[in-house]
């Protein structure tokens, strides 16, 4: 049977083939299962964690900013809805059909139609674009009501920074706008889309307590970033709202009433705590426009306006302080032993210093002049004279009391320091020495002295206050949810002048306003108990000519704006029990006539208001907050 | 022809319709039920817990695919020996077809559209080489083995194939089909120093091969040797797989929980990738449970090549064994990283239609190798009872 013998040869052979390649299986296929058990046993941490990487995002929830209110608790700055309608591409059968039919309700220009077409290209089909921003209800409604003809579009919801009194409130709050290449830190929630921050004003300096603390969402994706649902969230917290000083009714005024001129500033401060009850500055601008997005021809048009509406000038507006500087040098006099009644000095209308012949701005002359006399008529040479013997040091020194040639911290960005002139501070910034004749220019708050209507307000606050150091701020506190947080008011420190020299200073200020041959006896509250003390000051901003004094008349109105000049007054009320202080600088405003009418309207319209002793917001004390002067 | 020896079994074996279902693998169409269950699952939950598209489609494929199984099963032995070359020369004709057909339509086709099913002649191929060379083998003696004549035809009829094959251009493919010939050539008797020349030969080749190669196959080459080097370009596949295999864990996250599958990190997941997905959701223990049934599977079919009596069955029976195996060892094997990505699907789970076909004809034939075990064939092949 050799078939037979050999199926079994065959067969046997066969046999162990098979077990031998029935072993290289085995042997591949418990690699397999080693491989198996590498991936999910060793090393399955790595891989969940890689899993979990590719499949959750976090979006972080821009936060609520706070809103700013003011101290009586009106909304100055908050959040609106702002409406949009967007478009999702995927949901559209024909987009350009849905924005025909949306430009139909709502106008949109060829540069709205090129922009969405190329954020639709950009984006991926599922994420919306917007079609447009800043819808009135009526849109909205019109566009809801067209819906069915509308497939893809749909109304979303956001949030726009909003300013009630717009151009009123304007250089105290500042604005917010979207976050620039430089801001970045690397906090994520500024790279937000959209997201704003504060640029400038109260905006700015408190931007991080009204900031708040982002959200975040945590969102499953899948591998093309569409969303597939939210796995937690996190709300984070709104935005601290601020408290300010500020009465936004007088602070309406207060710029309404500035708008009578071209350019000019004014402050308003409590001298009790400093609370500066109104910050004007003219012009304006519209607050909101830089949220929604200025045009360059609004933005030039702001950049190069000759009267600088972004500019806050009552903090960055620096001026010669004119006469309204007398006062600093009277007291400093008055340190160094001159006795404001007992010293005279004789104004034939002009002090001769070597060669030169340094004017008073009556031509006349006042004739015999004590202290009083000399700031009730504000006497140029009885300035020069006791100047002369006290020396420009003194004077400075007392400036820089009186908060003068250096910031007064108030808590607004973009503050300047402006100049009170030593004979150090000459050498240092111009290398020359003093001149005598400097010391005289000096004394009338001219040549190279620079303040701003803030600190000419501080200065007159701290006059109205018997010789404390009143120091502005423009924040009372916070709100934060249930908690009410009051700033501390410190006590102000007293500045060491006798409280005679004070009173000097108090009846040559009464007189310049209630004495009938005051300088401001014109521009005097008349209602009884509201009486102003005041000081007027006119600042030149070009030199008289010999020409022009020979010449005789030269009429402010006649020149051209930008040669006219400045107008300031500084006053406090009411005059027996000081309570306000007011500084008002008019840019070019052919003198202290034009300053002292607007400090008058403005002091009275204060006291009508009576702001520092209307109950304002409650505020909760915080416990280093107890020991400290209580703020009424 | 006298007595028979009494391992051989049965006296008689020729058996009737009704003995033959009654000895039908009862236990092996489970194993082929349950793995194939397995799959419509795992179709299931690829489709975000949906029978459309692909788990329904699939399910009347695997119940034609299973009639086919059982008719083949039932089908003698010997009808299947004389059809081979047949079988074999109609699979070929078809692969110079979609050759011809490509070169004139669009570039790399692979199929040829019957409108209910698009057939691979490729995958056809899979049996029908191992159909012929089984059949070759019957006919040549244990001496005739020895000598290298003898090989000089089966070898012809590995290389016309594969070489079709390759130009489609399909490497697991041809791979499939060198090494399941190379299996029966292995089993047939050839001598191991042959092996040996050829697969040296073949490592000698790579450098020339290489050239040869297409830009994406280099790539998956390339990706294979250093995985790391560009995980979201070429290695993003292979990449994402290894992430959703290992986050499975041992217990993996769920039936439809898989989210590296589910979010479409996974890429293939209802063919090629399917693996991928059963060890996200079932983890370890799923992925080895499958294992198990497909080697289950596989020892049934190395029993029946022990058990048949005639070198065409044996030979038949282990080289279709030995394809499936192919599958599921290159597949796994793929999607772990282990080996190049080729598109080589898991047989009876990823979806897809040629695949379901031959994959159960083979399996029917390995029944019907079974259920015809004691048949002798005569080496010329009239059968000798």
């Amino acid at each position: 049977m050799p078939m037979v013998h050999e199926d079994q040869d065959r067969h046997k052979g066969f046999t162990r083939r098979i077990l031998m390649l029935s072993c290289g299986k085995a042997a591949l296929l418990s690699a397999l299962v080693g491989r198996m058990y590498y991936l999910q046993v060793i090393e399955a941490e790595k891989y969940k964690t890689l899993a979990e990487d590719n499949r959750v995002n976090l979006r972080l929830l821009p936060p609520r900013r706070g809103n700013i209110l003011d101290r009586f608790g009106v909304e100055v700055a908050n959040n609106q809805q702002n409406f949009r309608v967007v478009v999702v591409k995927e949901q559209t059968p024909d987009l350009m059909a849905t924005l025909d039919a949306l430009a139909k309700l709502i106008k949109l220009s060829e540069h709205d139609y090129k922009r969405i077409l190329r954020d639709v290209k950009r984006k991926r089909g599922f994420v919306p674009v917007t079609v447009k921003d800043n819808l009135s209800w009526d849109q909205v409604s019109s566009i809801e009501v067209n819906s069915a003809d509308l497939p893809g579009a749909s109304i979303e919801v956001g949030e726009t920074r909003f300013y009630p009194y717009g151009a009123d409130m304007s250089h105290i709050l500042g604005y917010v706008a979207a976050v620039s290449e430089k801001e970045l830190t690397g906090d994520p929630l500024l790279e937000l889309p959209g997201f704003r921050i504060g640029k400038s004003g109260i905006e700015k300096y408190h931007d991080n307590d009204m900031r708040g603390q982002a959200g975040t969402s945590e969102f499953e994706v899948n591998a093309y970033g569409r969303v597939i649902r939210e796995l937690a969230r996190n709300e984070g917290g709104s935005g601290r709202e601020m408290i300010l000083t500020v009465d936004a009714g007088l602070q309406t005024f207060v710029q309404q009433r500035l708008m009578s001129e071209l350019s000019a500033a004014s402050v308003v401060i409590d001298i009790q705590n400093g609370d500066v009850l109104a910050m004007g500055s003219v012009p304006g601008y519209d607050p909101s426009a830089f949220n929604l997005g200025l045009s360059s021809k609004q933005w030039n048009g702001l950049i190069n306006n000759p009267y600088t509406p972004l500019s806050n000038k009552a903090i960055s507006g620096t001026y010669a302080p004119g006469s309204t500087f007398k006062m600093i040098v009277a007291l400093a006099a008055m340190k160094e032993g001159i006795g404001a009644l007992s010293h005279t000095a004789y104004c034939p209308g002009f002090m001769k210093l070597g060669n030169a012949r340094f004017h008073c701005w009556k031509r006349g002359g006042h004739g015999n002049v004590n202290m009083i006399e000399g700031l009730q008529h504000s006497c140029d040479v009885y300035f020069y004279d006791v100047a002369r013997r006290i020396g420009v040091d003194k004077i400075a020194e007392m400036a820089n009391k009186f908060g003068l040639g250096e910031k007064v911290g108030i808590d607004l960005p973009g503050e300047r320091s402006g100049v009170i002139p030593t004979k150090a501070w000459k050498e240092a910034n111009i290398g020359e020495p003093w001149q005598g004749g400097e010391t005289l220019v000096t004394s009338i708050g001219q040549g190279f002295v620079l303040a701003t209507p803030l600190q000419l307000g501080v200065m007159v606050a701290r006059i109205a206050a018997g010789g404390k150091k009143v120091i502005p701020r423009l924040a009372r506190g916070y709100r934060e949810g249930e908690k009410t947080v009051a700033y501390p008011v410190p006590e102000f420190e007293d500045l060491g002048i006798p409280s005679e020299h004070m009173k000097m200073i108090f009846q040559g200020m009464d007189a310049v306003s209630n004495n009938p041959r005051g300088t401001a006896y014109k521009y005097r509250i008349k209602d009884e108990g509201w009486e102003l003390a005041g000081k007027t000051g006119t600042a030149q901003v070009r030199r008289i000519t010999l020409a022009e004094r020979q010449a005789g008349v030269f009429k402010n109105e006649d020149l051209p704006w930008r040669r006219r000049d400045h107008g300031l007054f500084v006053a406090y009320a009411p005059v027996d029990n000081p309570r306000y202080a007011c500084a008002v600088v008019v840019e070019h405003g052919s003198g202290s006539k034009s300053a002292a009418p607007i400090a008058r309207d403005i002091l009275r319209e204060t006291q009508r208001r009576d702001p520092a002793n209307t109950p304002a917001v409650p505020l909760q004390h915080t416990a280093e907050a107890t020991n400290t002067a209580d703020e009424v | 022809m006298g007595q028979q020896p009494h391992y051989l079994g049965r006296h008689n074996p020729e058996i009737t319709l009704g003995q033959k279902l009654w000895q039908l693998n009862w236990g092996m169409i489970i194993l082929i039920c349950m793995i194939a269950s397995i799959g419509l699952g795992m179709l299931y939950s690829a489709a975000n817990a949906s029978f459309d598209p692909w788990a329904s489609r699939q399910a009347i494929r695997f119940a034609l695919g299973f009639v086919f199984m059982i008719v083949v099963a039932l089908v003698d032995i010997r009808f299947w020996f004389r059809v081979s070359y047949l079988f074999y020369f109609g699979a070929l004709i078809l692969l110079v077809g979609v050759e011809v057909m490509g070169s004139i339509g669009m570039g790399a086709q692979r199929w040829i559209d019957l409108k209910f099913i698009q057939l691979q002649p490729s995958e056809l191929m899979k049996v029908a080489i191992v159909f012929a060379l089984a059949r070759y083998f019957h006919g040549v003696s244990q001496e005739d083995i020895g000598r290298i004549s003898f090989l000089i035809i089966p070898l012809a009829m590995v290389i016309a194939p594969s070489v079709l094959v390759l130009r489609q251009p399909d490497l697991g493919t041809t791979g499939m089909l060198v090494m399941a010939s190379g299996a029966v050539f292995f089993c047939a008797g050839v001598r191991l120093w042959k092996f040996a020349i050829v697969v040296l030969s073949g490592l000698a080749a790579i450098p020339i091969g290489w050239q040869f190669l297409h830009t994406y196959q280099k790539n998956r080459v390339l990706i294979f040797l250093n995985p790391e080097q560009d995980p979201l370009g070429t290695g993003y596949h292979i990449h994402q797989s290894k992430i959703a295999f290992g986050s499975g864990g041992v217990f993996g996250k769920g039936f439809l929980q898989g989210s590296q599958s589910h979010l479409n990190f996974l890429p293939e997941k209802q063919t090629d990738f399917i693996f991928t997905m059963l060890a996200e959701e079932f983890g370890l223990v799923g992925g080895l449970v499958l294992l198990g049934l497909y080697v289950l599977l596989m020892v049934y079919g190395l029993a029946i090549s022990l058990r048949a009596r005639n070198q065409f069955g044996r030979l038949l029976a282990i080289g279709l064994t030995f394809n499936l195996f192919l599958y599921v060892f290159i597949n796994i094997a793929m999607i772990m990283g282990l080996v190049p990505v080729v598109g080589v699907p898991l047989p009876l789970i990823s979806y897809g239609g040629t695949v379901m076909l031959t994959v159960m004809v083979g399996l029917g034939l390995v029944m019907s190798v079974w259920l015809h075990r004691d048949i002798k064939i005569s080496r010329h092949g009239v059968h000798d009872e």
